[in-house]
């Protein structure tokens, strides 16, 4: 997909997207012409970071989730006769699960591989030559890798589309929509909104592409709860500011400006982010998120979290109706299903594409 | 002090005084088999210091490479004696294998046959980062 792979840094812009009414033409109600005017802007991408998608692609890939949820049965056979390799060079469960029921509830077949050890990679195979490949079999790759860039390598390499399903600490793009999702469903929306992160700022790649593409949509007030020791970079913080339509503070105690927030994005602080015992454990109870907590929080805040967590939501929190941590699970396979059979240019049985210029305005 | 005059080939002028020797290199000039002069530590009214280089014999200089690593370089072409052309470099948009990244952590450290990328992310403050894994780019 080297020809089709977005220069980096520089997403597609509105006029990039074709115009739907025009590739249809008046009266073509042919299954082609549908399929063009469904899918034909993310058609053959490989998608390495979520700036390989303009806004206006974000939100539709977010409209097909919502409605792949309410047409499960419509859309279970969308991409029969597809097959996706999930190439998972490092372990990742539930990342692997999710990409692959995501290819299976579309009514398509799955190959792969879960762990270094059991590809030719232990023989030294390069990526490059490894997704040469496997370019050959199937119609969608996701990979996992350990090193930073490896998805861009992938992507450069194969002839076919390649979602990166997380390269080291450097990209993630399908959790970050996993995230969106869940704030469209939870709120209808994903500006106007306060959003409060929590906990780990300085490492966290989730936390830093989730501000990064709210940025781009814009009307959302970030308040940063953390440490000093683990605040938010400087690079994300410039970031913020160079949207006119987003703000931010930074915070240390979690209780005292819970009750600001729309959402509350948990992230695990990590012990070994710390230089002395002493201060992480006296810091660790401050960015637990707890009962007694939650009392001071909006009935209808959203709590989302990357998961896997470890103790920083109480295990009492998941009964509570704010919780929507599992939900974003679902919404993750949910986008994937949208990522996977847009990429390979299915369309969904039913599923009406928003006009351009509407979903612009 | 004073230098000969070079004939034709190449002066790189205002060099970041004491850097001369890394600008040769990664302009991939060997100063063992080239004929050049390097003036290191050259008074400057508009930078304090600076280092200048004379290459006898030279065509023409990367300017990209040369923008990269001493963006306030200036360049004269000299033949017959005479400065005949003034250029200065260019802060390119890409580089492509002139400097690997520092990140351990990243791609290109273990992938085989891979081009060192890096792309201009602030031309303000010169700053370059890896195409692959948005290291920031250090010389």
């Amino acid at each position: 997909m080297a020809t089709l792979y977005a220069k980096k840094g520089e997403p597609l812009s509105a006029e990039d997207i074709p115009k739907t009414g025009t590739i249809a033409g008046a009266g073509s109600d042919t299954a082609d012409a549908v399929h063009r005017r469904d899918t034909s802007s993310i058609v053959g991408r490989s998608v390495v970071t979520l700036d390989d998608l303009s806004t206006i692609q974000i939100r539709e890939l977010l409209r097909k989730a919502q409605y792949i949820d309410s047409h499960r049965a419509q859309v279970a056979g969308t991409c029969s006769g597809r097959v996706l390799a999930t190439l998972f060079y490092e372990p990742s469960t539930r990342t692997r699960l999710s990409f692959e029921t995501a290819m299976l509830r579309l009514g398509g077949q799955v190959i792969g591989f879960a762990g270094a050890q059991l590809s030719s990679v232990s023989k030294g195979e390069s990526i490059h030559d490894t997704l040469k490949t496997v370019s050959n079999y199937v119609d969608v790759v996701a990979i996992r890798h350990p090193k930073e860039g490896a998805a861009l390598v992938a992507a450069q390499s194969a002839d076919v589309p390649v979602i990166n399903a997380g390269d080291g600490g450097h990209m993630h793009p399908t959790q970050t929509l996993a995230d969106l999702a869940t704030l469209q469903s939870r709120f209808g929306r994903i500006t106007d909104l306060t959003v409060g992160i929590c906990g780990d700022l300085t490492f966290g790649r989730t936390v830093h592409s989730l501000i990064e593409t709210l940025c781009r949509f814009g009307n959302v007030r970030f308040v940063l709860i953390s440490p000093d020791e683990l605040r938010t970079p400087q690079y994300v913080l410039d970031r913020i500011q160079s949207s006119p339509s987003c703000s931010y503070t930074e915070e240390s105690d979690l209780a005292a400006v819970i009750g600001d927030l729309d959402v509350l994005y948990m992230t695990r602080v990590q012990k070994e982010r710390f230089f002395n015992e002493d201060d992480y454990l006296r810091l660790r109870d401050t960015y637990i998120l707890n009962a007694d907590k939650l009392r001071l929080a909006k009935p209808d805040m959203a709590v989302l979290h990357p998961l896997p967590r470890v103790n920083e939501i109480a295990t009492e929190v998941d009964d509570d109706p704010r919780a929507a941590y599992f939900e974003q699970v679902k919404n993750g396979m949910l986008v994937r299903m949208a990522l996977e059979s847009s990429v390979v240019g299915d369309e969904l049985a039913g599923f009406e594409p928003a006009d351009a210029k509407e979903v612009f305005a | 002090m004073e230098v000969t005059s070079i004939t034709n080939g190449i002066i790189i002028d205002h060099v970041p005084a004491g850097t001369a020797l890394t600008v040769l290199e990664y302009l991939s000039i060997d100063p063992a088999t080239t004929r050049l002069a390097l003036i290191m530590n050259a008074s400057s009214r508009r930078y304090g210091s600076k280092d200048i280089i004379k290459i006898e014999d030279a065509e023409s200089v990367d300017l990209d490479v040369l923008g990269f690593v001493a963006r306030q370089a200036t360049v004269d072409i000299v033949r017959g004696g005479r400065i005949t052309r003034k250029m200065t470099p260019n802060l390119p948009e890409h580089i492509v294998n002139v400097i690997t990244c520092v990140n351990p952590r990243c791609v290109t450290t273990t992938e085989r046959g891979i081009r060192q990328r890096f792309h201009l992310v602030h031309s303000g403050r010169q700053e370059y980062r890896c195409d692959y894994c948005d290291e920031e780019a250090k010389l």
